[in-house]
């Protein structure tokens, strides 16, 4: 049950805090979220930037960029996937514990981009993964990666711990693994998950 | 440098057995190449590398060629100690299909290691000597060679905001086909 903000204030003017479980958990956890340590093409020379002194990506707790992916909450597919990485991306997303995070960061994460029609480009990680936030940009500035980390923050706050739209670690029933594409004779098989991804309607 | 009928007429001294030809290039820069068959690219090569004129020590790129007829090896040479440079080295496969098989240049060239590798994967020549003849960019169950004209790349056209051009009709094309699969399998149930 969320607390009345001008009541809060009162509250807290008296020297009373009132939160509750849910506020105090969302709240640790949107301010330390870890990235995954990898980066796929040139967009991880703007992470990397986002990371230094002049962007300071410390100053949202999440400058800890972590070699392994089973201590990291975000991954950021900073770059071009192709066909040949696309599996890997896929296996290192499964091997993250939960409750984990994705930021699909520059026009060929989110599409295939500039080299879309390629035989080895896949378009759009989102086929295979579920995305929290999508960047465009070629490659984006560090201040779109911030503003992804802003958003991604604000949904971490909005997540309520009960009810139909809890995130996935508290929901027994939701899809925790998966399925890494094959590397078929002609293409990835299959060449997207439906479970993850369905073809949008394009409205004229 | 020696001219490139003066190189020639040096390798046919050197190797009377060899089949070598020169391939004009008409254009500005004026880069003829030579054309070897495959029996004697090997020892043709060597020569080149080893003659004390020519010295070309340095093998710099190594490009596939997708002819209608067959597939090219093309293989720029330069020395590094004599300063000069490039000798256009070419070679063709017997067709397309079957009888792909170029002499590896990889045992005169080491930098020659990658490059084969990469026109084995994209264009299908296969490299025999080569020490490592995997395939480079692509993954090993791949069955297609990328980079010849009558590659037919996947159809995964599912989804194109802003489709133009050569897009708009693959997608135009990639509708159709789903349609057409849908009216099969209505068939299929009436």
């Amino acid at each position: 049950m969320a607390v009345d903000e001008g009541l809060k204030i009162e509250l807290g003017k008296q020297g009373v805090f009132v939160t509750t479980i849910e506020e105090l958990y969302n709240w640790g956890r949107k301010n330390s979220i870890w990235p995954m340590q990898f980066g796929l093409a040139c967009c991880a020379i703007e992470m990397i930037a986002t990371t230094m002194a002049r962007y300071d990506l410390a100053r949202f707790g999440a400058e800890v960029f972590r070699p392994s992916p089973r201590q990291a909450d975000l991954m950021i597919v900073s770059g071009t996937v192709t066909k040949k990485m696309a599996p890997q991306v896929v296996r290192l997303y499964n091997q993250m514990a939960e409750p984990r995070y994705v930021i699909a960061m520059g026009a060929c994460a989110i599409s295939g981009g500039p080299f879309k029609q390629g035989y080895n480009v896949l378009k759009g990680i989102d086929r295979y993964i579920p995305v929290d936030v999508h960047i465009p940009g070629c490659p984006p500035r560090p201040e779109a990666l911030i503003q992804a980390f802003m958003t991604l923050q604000k949904k971490i706050d909005g997540q309520s711990l009960t009810g139909e739209d809890r995130p996935r670690h508290l929901n027994s029933e939701a899809q925790g693994e998966f399925p890494v594409p094959v590397q078929g004779e002609h293409d990835l098989e299959p060449a997207s998950n439906p479970g993850v991804w369905i073809v949008p309607v394009i409205i004229q | 440098m020696k001219t490139v009928e003066e190189i020639k007429s040096a390798i046919k001294a050197a190797l009377p057995g060899a089949v070598v030809e020169i391939a004009p290039n008409s254009s500005v820069s004026g880069q003829h190449s030579l054309r070897v068959a495959s029996e004697s690219a090997f020892a043709v090569a060597k020569f080149l590398r080893d003659d004390a004129e020519l010295k070309l020590d340095f093998l710099s790129n190594v490009s596939g060629v997708d002819w209608p007829d067959s597939l090219e090896a093309v293989y720029h040479l330069f020395s590094m100690e004599k300063k000069h440079g490039p000798v256009i080295l070419r070679m063709h496969t017997v067709n397309r299909t079957d009888k792909v098989e170029l002499p590896s240049l990889t045992p005169l060239w080491r930098s020659a290691e990658f490059q084969e590798r990469e026109v084995f994967d994209l264009y299908g020549i296969v490299f025999t000597g080569h020490p490592d003849l995997r395939r480079l960019l692509m993954w090993d169950e791949f069955k297609d060679y990328p980079m010849r004209r009558d590659y037919v790349d996947p159809d995964d056209f599912d989804y194109e905001p802003t489709a133009h051009d050569e897009v708009l009709k693959r997608v135009q094309a990639h509708q159709s086909a789903i349609a057409g699969q849908a009216s099969s399998e209505v068939g299929a149930w009436v």
